[in-house]
């Protein structure tokens, strides 16, 4: 495990634009401990671009990412990427298994296979998340809930340290939420980080030790006590930005000619 | 059969294999249109390179097809990247415009009447009978290091075309593998040139996998599956076409295609018409069963 003094994440004046809307400014933000973090804001506010633009996803107008001390290019190994459900198409001819070992892709070299202990581990994960007995089924006949617990355990056998995921409850049904939690519980005990993009506000205290609030800036980073407080949601939350938001949706409307 | 009709086949069947196979990975990527783009874009180089040097030596030709339909390429990058024009209409544009240039030029070099560059006009619908033995080793040749390499990043591959972003996460280049995979698409086009011609090699990058996606949900089967088809649609296409002398091969190779993609409709196990009403059938049971 890594000492205390080096951060787990280091988020140091990150300013993002995408398709020529600037989205996020001056984002600092620093993890010290292994915990399980909510990244919250408003529909538009830059949750997810926050999570590619970390993760390298999107090129950033300035500022820098650390994990562990490190560029990620260093420490790949060590982070999880759990991407939004809707990102892939999934009548891609792949069956859950298949998926499930590209998170093996990343300590094997483009002429090596993944062997015996990959599969032994793919399947540990899938059994984790409780996709067994459908490991060889074409992965556009799962259901939502099933399609982000197949995601989760492509994400497991990362064995990474610090996970990344993008909205992993969007349109699953409870009993695919309650077993997410569970499992992002596990990992926390393990002394994992696990960071996620979340939209349902009443969850926030039962699940989650720390929240980061945006809306195109920082508005709060700490632990769920200090930080999600009435005040800061509104600052996120709150009307003003609204107008805001629907100026920005019209840019992102206009069509190209043809 | 002759020792030369043999080799032909082969060169064919290797040059079928490919064209499946990398086809296959260009369609997952969204790349089919940009296939067939480059595929017309080859045309003016590919006359060029014989107006400038005087003789049809199929290197050069190759040659200077593979970097006209590069360079169509980058304006179709270019017109993406930096104009408002959509994609789809981009690709129309550098399709005709290159298009219609290679034919220019050719009808231009046939009337000056040199004997050498005489029959320019095959390399738009393709013919195999003129095609001489070097240079089906040639093609049939770089046909099989087209499909090693994918063959060996066929891990790689499949990961990008599902999900790039997991992809950039796990260290792999993107960037790179797509470049690599574009490059092996033009290779494959360009040696395809002079059997199938240039109008339909886009139709043997696409139609493979197309068809032998009705077979299976799995893409190891699949890419088997396209270089299979793509290896009979070349081997058939070219003995039709060499029994009736002055047919074209590229439209009865397409034509072949088609009748296998219409066939896998209706037979293909996995997606099939008639697997999918043998399946209703069995859910329908299935549901008595289960409320009675």
């Amino acid at each position: 495990m890594s000492t205390p003094a080096v951060p787990i994440l280091e988020v140091h004046d990150l300013t993002v634009s995408y398709h020529h809307k600037p989205v996020l400014w001056n984002i600092d933000l620093q993890l010290d401990e292994p915990s399980l973090i909510a990244i919250l804001g408003p529909n538009g506010a830059g949750k997810s671009t926050l999570l590619k633009a970390m993760l390298g996803l999107l090129p950033i107008v300035s500022g820098r990412v650390d994990f562990f001390g490190q560029p990620l290019s260093r420490v790949r190994q060590r982070v999880g990427y759990v991407p939004q459900r809707e990102s892939v198409d999934w009548e891609f001819p792949v069956n859950v298994r298949d998926v499930v070992v590209m998170g093996t892709y990343g300590r094997l070299k483009w002429y090596q296979r993944p062997g015996k202990a990959e599969y032994a581990l793919v399947d540990e994960c899938l059994d984790q998340v409780g996709l067994t007995s459908l490991a060889d089924r074409q992965i556009g006949r799962l259901s939502g809930g099933q399609q982000q617990r197949t995601f989760l355990a492509r994400a497991l056998a990362q064995r990474a340290d610090l996970y990344f995921m993008d909205e992993p409850m969007a349109g699953v049904d409870a009993a695919t939420e309650q077993a997410i939690f569970s499992l992002l519980h596990i990992l926390r005990k393990e002394g994992k980080t696990v960071v996620v993009v979340h939209h349902d506000l009443r969850t926030v205290e039962t699940y989650f030790d720390r929240v980061i609030l945006v809306n195109t800036h920082l508005i709060a980073a700490g632990s769920v006590e200090e930080s999600f407080t009435t005040t800061n949601l509104q600052k996120a939350y709150g009307g003003r930005l609204a107008l805001l938001d629907r100026a920005g949706d019209r840019l992102q409307s206009e069509r190209p000619i043809r | 059969m002759s020792y030369n009709t043999w080799v032909v086949l082969i060169g064919v069947s290797l040059l079928g294999a490919a064209a499946g196979v990398v086809g296959t990975f260009a369609v997952l990527r969204g790349r089919a249109l940009t296939g067939d783009a480059l595929a017309h874009a080859a045309l003016p180089g590919l006359c060029m390179a014989v107006a400038i040097t005087g003789t049809r030596d199929l290197t050069i030709m190759l040659l200077g097809a593979f970097a006209s339909g590069l360079l169509g390429v980058a304006v179709l990058a270019f017109l993406r990247r930096y104009t408002r024009v959509a994609e789809d209409a981009a690709v129309g544009i550098v399709l005709s415009v290159f298009f219609g240039a290679g034919v220019v030029l050719a009808s231009r070099l046939q009337q000056q009447g040199n004997a050498a560059i005489a029959g320019l006009d095959s390399y738009i619908l393709g013919k195999t009978a003129g095609i001489t033995l070097n240079d089906i080793y040639q093609i049939g040749g770089l046909a099989l290091i087209n499909l090693v390499i994918v063959l060996a990043l066929f891990r790689d591959f499949r990961l990008i075309c599902f999900d790039p972003a997991f992809a950039i996460v796990q260290g792999r280049s993107v960037y790179w593998l797509d470049l690599l995979l574009m490059a092996l698409m033009a290779a494959t086009v360009v040696i395809g040139l002079p059997a199938v011609g240039v109008v339909m090699i886009a139709a043997l990058l696409i139609l493979p996998s197309a068809a032998a996606r009705w077979w299976s949900d799995r893409l190891g089967t699949i890419v088997t599956l396209a270089g299979g088809f793509g290896i009979v649609m070349g081997t058939i296409g070219t003995l039709i076409s060499d029994h009736y002398r002055g047919m074209p091969a590229g439209p009865v190779i397409v034509l072949i295609g088609v009748l296998i993609f219409a066939l896998s409709a209706i037979v293909g196990p996995q997606h099939g018409w008639i697997a999918r009403q043998w399946r209703q059938r069995q859910a329908k049971g299935a549901t008595w069963t289960a409320n009675g």
